[in-house]
C-alpha cells in the first residue's frame, strides 16, 4: 500500500497549501482556415475550434474528479490571428475576435488566446490591422486574450511595433475604463514569445505546432512556501533543495494531467509549464516564498538574488518530473494576482524598478502592474523597450502587460476580482523617453545572437 | 481501477462503519485500511478497488462527500495514480 504520510502530504498540499492545475490549454492550428473573405474565415474557425474543443471541458472535470486535483482553468489558443487571417482589414479581424469570443462560450472555456501578431522584424498589412484593432477587439469581447511579439534574441527589437503597442494598450485601458482598464490585462507584449504557452494572455498557438496538441500550466507557490516553512534555519543550499523536491511533486501532477487529458481527448500532449502560478488567496503567493527564505518584505534588497535561487530550483526540480518541458517554466510575479506582491506594493517595498530587476532573472516580466491612467504612451512604450531588451540579450522571455488604468493615479486601487486579483496604482518615472521612442526603426540583434 | 479513500476529521464512534457501508452499497471492495492520527485529527486512509462500482465514480466521490459532510469529516477519493505519481520516481 502506499504510503499513509505520503497520501496525507498530498492532501494537505492541496487542501491547505492551494496546489492545482492552473489550465489545461488546447492548442487549435486554424492555419487550414485562412479566406479572403472575413465571413468565410470566421464561420471556418468557429466550427474549427467547436469540434475539437467540444469535449475539453468535459474531460477536465472528469479529470478533476478522478485525481481529486483542482483544475482552475480549461482554456484554448489558437494559431496567431494576423496569421491565420493574413488576407484580411480590420473590420474582418473585429468579426474573428468576436468569432472566437463567441466559440469560448460555446466550448465553456475559460479564456482563448491567439489574437496575436509576431512582428518582432517587420510587419505585415494584415499584422497592422490587427495590432490598429486590439482596443476595440479586447473591449467588444470577453474571454479573448491578445499578444504581440515585438522582439527576438535573433530578430533584434522591432520598435516601430514597441512605439505603437504603448498607444494600444492605453486606448484598451480607456474603452475598459469603466471594468478599472481591464482589458489592458489582457494584452501582452512579448520579447521572446514561447510558442507552447499555455498561461494567459500570451498563449498562442505557434506554427511550428502540429493541428491539436495539449498543454498543462502547473501552480504551487503556497506548496513550495509551506515547505520551506517547515525548514527554519536551514542553509540556502538546503533550501534549493527543498524547492526542488517540491517543484517535482507539483509537476509530476502536471504530467500526469495532461498525460490523461492528452489520451481522453485523443490530442497528442504538447507540454507541461513549469511555472509556479500565484493567485491572489492567502498564502499562494511567491512573494511569500521570498519571504519565507528570509526577506522582511518582498521588494528589499537580497529579492532578485532569492529570486534567482527559486527560479533555477524549480526548473531543476520539475525538469525530471515531465517527458516535455517548455512554455514559460519559472516563477511568475503579476503583482495583482499575487496576495505577497499586493501587500509589498502596497506599502511602498516594492518598486517598479525593482521588479525589472526582478525579471532578469525569472518568468515573465512586468506583469499585471497597475499604473497611472495619464501616463503618456511613448512611457508606455519605453517600459517596454527596457523590459523586452532584457529579454533578448539574455535569450529568454519577457512581457510587459501594464494597466494604465483610465481615471487612477497613485494611492488609488483597482480591482478585477477572481484569480485577476487587485492592485495599487504603482508610482513611475516621468521623465520623457518620447524623442527615443519617436526615432523608430529597429534595434539591431545583439551579437550574442550569432552562434552559428 | 483503484481509488484511495481518507477520511479526516475528530474521532468519533462508527467512522468506518459508515464509510465501509457506503463502498459495499456501491460495490467498491475494500482492499486495505489503515489509520492514524495526525497533528490531533483523526485520518483513516484505505484503498478500494473501483472498477465494479454499480454507479459512476464521478457520482461514488459525490456520495462520499455527502456521507463527509453529514458526519462533520473531510472525504476524499482520489485515483491512486496521483499519489504513485507524486512520491514515486
Amino acid at each position: 500500500m502506499l504510503n499513509t504520510q505520503d497520501i496525507l502530504e498530498t492532501i494537505e498540499m492541496i487542501e491547505t497549501d492551494h496546489l492545482d492545475i492552473r489550465t489545461i490549454t488546447m492548442g487549435i492550428s486554424l492555419l487550414d482556415c485562412s479566406s479572403s473573405d472575413g465571413n468565410v474565415f470566421c464561420k471556418k474557425i468557429y466550427d474549427k475550434i467547436t469540434k475539437k474543443a467540444e469535449n475539453l471541458v468535459k474531460v477536465g472535470e472528469e479529470i478533476e474528479k478522478q485525481y481529486g486535483i483542482p483544475i482552475i482553468n480549461k482554456r484554448i489558443a489558437v494559431t496567431p490571428i494576423s496569421i491565420a487571417g493574413g488576407s484580411l482589414k480590420y473590420d474582418d479581424f473585429i468579426k474573428a475576435a468576436k468569432t472566437l469570443d463567441k466559440a469560448a462560450e460555446a466550448t465553456g472555456v475559460n479564456f482563448i488566446g491567439g489574437y496575436s501578431a509576431l512582428v518582432q522584424k517587420g510587419s505585415t498589412p494584415a499584422e497592422d490591422s490587427l495590432i490598429d484593432s486590439i482596443p476595440e477587439a479586447i473591449a467588444s469581447t470577453k474571454a479573448v486574450c491578445s499578444s504581440v511579439n515585438v522582439a527576438t534574441t535573433k530578430a533584434g527589437i522591432n520598435m516601430d511595433a514597441v512605439a505603437k503597442m504603448g498607444h494600444v494598450i492605453k486606448k484598451t485601458a480607456y474603452l475598459t475604463r469603466e471594468q478599472d482598464s481591464f482589458g489592458a490585462a489582457k494584452i501582452v507584449v512579448f520579447a521572446n514569445a514561447p510558442d507552447d504557452n499555455p498561461f494567459m494572455a500570451g498563449a498562442f498557438h505557434g506554427v511550428g505546432e502540429g493541428d491539436t496538441v495539449i498543454n498543462v500550466g502547473v501552480s504551487g507557490p503556497g506548496v513550495v512556501r509551506s515547505a520551506l516553512a517547515k525548514a527554519k534555519g536551514a542553509n540556502l543550499a538546503e533550501v534549493a533543495e527543498i524547492i526542488k523536491r517540491t517543484a517535482f511533486k507539483i509537476t509530476r501532477v502536471g504530467q500526469l494531467v495532461a498525460r490523461e487529458a492528452s489520451q481522453r481527448l485523443n490530442v497528442p500532449f504538447g507540454i507541461v509549464d513549469l511555472s509556479l502560478a500565484p493567485t491572489p488567496a492567502i498564502g499562494d503567493s511567491v512573494a511569500r516564498i521570498l519571504e519565507e527564505m528570509g526577506l522582511e518584505c518582498c521588494g528589499a534588497y537580497g529579492t532578485t538574488a532569492a529570486l534567482a535561487l527559486l527560479n533555477d530550483a524549480v526548473k531543476k526540480g520539475g525538469v525530471m518530473a515531465s517527458s516535455q518541458v517548455g512554455g514559460l517554466s519559472g516563477a511568475f510575479i503579476p503583482v495583482s494576482e499575487d496576495e505577497g506582491m499586493i501587500h509589498a506594493a502596497d506599502c511602498g517595498c516594492l518598486t517598479l524598478e525593482k521588479l525589472e530587476a526582478m525579471t532578469a532573472v525569472c518568468s515573465v516580466g512586468l506583469d499585471m502592474i497597475a499604473i497611472p491612467g495619464d501616463t503618456d504612451a511613448d512611457i508606455i512604450s519605453a517600459m517596454i523597450a527596457d523590459e523586452i531588451s532584457i529579454g533578448v540579450v539574455n535569450f529568454k522571455t519577457t512581457a510587459v502587460r501594464v494597466i494604465p488604468a483610465y481615471g487612477k493615479t497613485v494611492g488609488d486601487k483597482i480591482s478585477f476580482g477572481g484569480l485577476w486579483g487587485e492592485a495599487p496604482i504603482m508610482k513611475i518615472n516621468t521623465a520623457s523617453p518620447s524623442v527615443f521612442i519617436k526615432r523608430g526603426g529597429r534595434i539591431p540583434a545583439p551579437i550574442q545572437s550569432l552562434k552559428n | 481501477m483503484k481509488s484511495v479513500i481518507t477520511v479526516t476529521g475528530k474521532d468519533n464512534v462508527g467512522i468506518i462503519a459508515k464509510v465501509s457501508a457506503c463502498c459495499a452499497k456501491y460495490g467498491a471492495n475494500i482492499l486495505d485500511i489503515s489509520q492514524t492520527v495526525l497533528q490531533d485529527y483523526f485520518a483513516m486512509i484505505m484503498l478500494v478497488d473501483v472498477s465494479k462500482l454499480s454507479i459512476g465514480f464521478s457520482a461514488f466521490v459525490d456520495e462520499l462527500d455527502a456521507l463527509g459532510a453529514e458526519n462533520n469529516l473531510k472525504i476524499h477519493t482520489m485515483h491512486e495514480d496521483i499519489f504513485n505519481s507524486m512520491h514515486k520516481i
